[in-house]
């Protein structure tokens, strides 16, 4: 068996999966009857018409006369700006707005391929100066802006 | 007479100071993003949607609105100069804008483009007044029923606006659909999907979904080309039109406004397609059709009028069914739910000063625009300078402030962070997320309206073809699907997307 169109492949693959998590998960909610309809039955309906999409895919992804690449993907990009993001995420709490700002965008620049240091600590200077006068000052969002006093950890 | 006291109304919200003053932020961030490539609408009313919890309901959305049309004028602007689309809607504008340009017309065609964008904003104004209310009274006589089919309808309609696969955009609404179900179920209290996470129990983020699936993957995606802009350098002169080239673009722009205004109204329309399709329109039109692609002023003239009437009017069916009838809308219908207005016919009678007062806005919006657009344009020009390396850190540092601030919690920006990848994993999947964001915003409606139609009809599904409406857009949603099933408009719309 040859793939012929990855991408339908791929896609049906993931529909199947999605398809048939939303049954399987459906299945532990009261499902009811068409007329009182319980909490499960329109995502079980739902799951049924995306595995049968999926089913449909995979099947054309198999025998599609329209033959395609399978796609090309970048690691550095994706890895690089979602690490920064969770980065981010974790170490908010603790570290506060400073300096977890400097770091995403250090971090975050570092995942375009005409990264400069310098540069960079410029950029992260500039926009933790434009944070802090933009939330911190004007809209007053409450979130911590220096690091918590005995490293407190979330 | 009624209209008259209603936009009166709306003009006495509009013209607030404080109204004002976010009605020009939106529209000059509007520009501002329209204006830089690889930024957009969506992205950016994802973004800024935090930041506007503090204010009014009506101040929000005068804002979000103004970044939407504000976006249809700057997006021509890269396109005449750069010829790189500054807006998706503006990718039209390119082949003629950029021709001019080159030729030493830059700045007549900035001028149309701005023109033609600001009668169209009128003409739509007046639409949306006028078509409102009666929208709105037709639409409380819907039951369950209608509403069901209604919101088939208007996702089949996002079909029709994703490129590519027919199959593959029906299973991303279906997709978005079961994100929609995450959450307590309202009916009976269950939890869905929540896998135990206490955060999950009010269901994904719209604003995680959102910044995920168009923020972050874009951002990604970007870096993954290494493309450079070619700005061209000669300095702009010659605003002014000639009168030969008013006499040409004039018929254009009524055409633009016209068509812009009905596609809008459309589920599925907005301004990208209106924008293609005034394109094809003018080239076949024209008595030189081989002038097209060569600095035609009508190839300019058309498709700016048509984006931003389209724009415009595709807040009808949001605000007066409760339909968004394209993904931007669909950002505003979240703005509106966080917020806690529920989008629909309720909109104008509970919240008439909201209601006009958007609508007026979007007038007096593009008054700022027109003023300001032109005398503008040396600072937009010079913001394209700005290197994408240093942008997007930028951009990843309000998405992760916004986020922390919509709950106050760093769940969400993790969970941003996987609605990102799963954004990226589509991408290259060529899975448009357009519906899929669609899907999440119509599905809790959608499964309410479906329960309670089934429940008055006692488990009878024939409801929805014996109600005369409801069969009307059972029947309209599934001739548009095999429209776009269709070889022949297929060829047509693929080319419309690849042209």
């Amino acid at each position: 068996m040859r793939i012929r169109n990855p991408t339908d492949f791929l896609t049906g693959l993931l529909f199947l999966f999605f398809g048939a998590a939303a049954m399987l998960l459906s299945r532990g909610l009261t499902l009811g009857t068409a007329a009182k309809m319980g909490p499960g039955y329109f995502p079980f309906a739902l799951g049924a018409l995306l595995c049968a999409l999926g089913g449909f895919l995979l099947a054309r992804g198999v025998l599609s006369a329209a033959a395609g690449g399978w796609p090309s993907l970048q690691i550095k990009p994706l890895f690089v700006i979602l690490s920064s993001v969770v980065l981010f995420s974790q170490i908010l709490n603790p570290l506060g707005l400073l300096l977890s700002t400097a770091l995403l965008v250090l971090l975050a620049s570092a995942a375009s391929h005409e990264f400069r240091w310098k540069e960079a600590l410029i950029n992260a200077a500039v926009l933790v100066g434009i944070v802090l006068t933009v939330f911190v000052y004007f809209l007053e969002f409450q979130i911590p802006v220096w690091p918590a006093p005995g490293g407190r950890g979330m | 007479m009624e209209l008259l006291s209603n936009l009166a109304l709306g003009f006495q919200t509009a013209v607030s100071p404080m109204n004002l003053l976010y009605c020009l932020v939106g529209a000059l961030i509007g520009t501002l993003i329209g204006v830089l490539p690889g930024i957009g609408p969506v992205q950016t009313i994802a973004i800024l949607l935090p930041t506007t919890f503090a204010l009014p309901p009506v101040s929000a959305l005068i804002m979000l609105a103004g970044i939407y049309y504000g976006a249809q004028y700057g997006g021509s602007t890269t396109s005449i100069l750069v010829n790189v689309p500054g807006e998706a809607s503006s990718v039209v504008t390119c082949l003629d804008g950029h021709q001019m340009a080159r030729q030493g017309r830059g700045g007549a065609a900035l001028t149309i483009a701005a023109l033609g964008s600001f009668v169209a904003g009128c003409f739509a104004t007046v639409v949306l007044a006028l078509l409102a209310v009666p929208l709105a009274e037709l639409a409380f006589r819907f039951g369950p029923a209608e509403y069901f089919s209604l919101m088939v309808f208007g996702l089949v309609g996002s079909v029709v606006l994703a490129s590519g696969s027919l199959i593959k955009a029906v299973g991303m609404i279906v997709v978005g659909l079961l994100l929609g179900m995450v959450g307590t179920d309202v009916t009976s209290g269950a939890h869905r999907f929540t896998f135990g996470i206490p955060e999950l129990a009010d269901g994904v983020g719209f604003v995680s979904l959102a910044m995920g699936l168009f923020g972050i993957c874009d951002i990604i995606t970007s870096l993954e080309k290494r493309e450079k802009r070619d700005i061209l350098k000669s300095r702009l002169t010659g605003f002014w039109l000639s009168r030969r080239e008013l006499r040409e673009a004039a018929p254009a722009v009524v055409r633009g406004t016209l068509l812009g205004s009905l596609l809008g109204i459309l589920p599925g329309g907005g301004a990208i397609i209106s924008s293609f399709t005034a394109y094809m329109i003018e080239k076949k039109s024209s008595r030189r059709p081989e002038s097209f692609g060569k600095g035609n002023i009508c190839g300019v003239a058309g498709p700016e009028s048509a984006n931003n009437a389209a724009a415009q009017t595709s807040f009808v069916p949001l605000l007066t069914l409760g339909i968004p009838p394209n993904v931007v809308l669909a950002m505003m219908a979240g703005a509106m739910m966080i917020h806690g207005i529920q989008p629909g016919p309720r909109v104008i009678t509970s919240n008439p000063a909201l209601f006009w007062g958007v609508i007026v806005s979007m007038w007096v919006g593009n008054l700022m625009l027109i003023l300001l657009n032109l005398p503008l344009i040396g600072i937009w020009v010079r913001l394209l300078t700005v290197p994408y390396r240093l942008l997007y850190p930028a951009i990843l540092v309000f998405c992760c402030i916004g986020l922390y601030s919509v709950n106050n919690n760093t769940f969400d920006i993790g969970l941003t962070a996987l609605c990102g990848l799963l954004g990226y994993g589509l991408h290259k999947l060529e899975c448009e997320p357009a519906p899929l964001i669609l899907g999440f915003v119509l599905g809790p409606m959608m499964e309410e309206n479906l329960r309670r139609a089934m429940l008055l009809a006692r488990g009878d599904p024939s409801v929805f073809f014996t109600r005369p409406l409801s069969l009307a857009f059972l029947v309209l949603a599934l001739l548009l699907l095999i429209a776009v099933a269709l070889p022949g408009i297929r060829r047509g719309r693929d080319k419309a997307f690849t042209e």
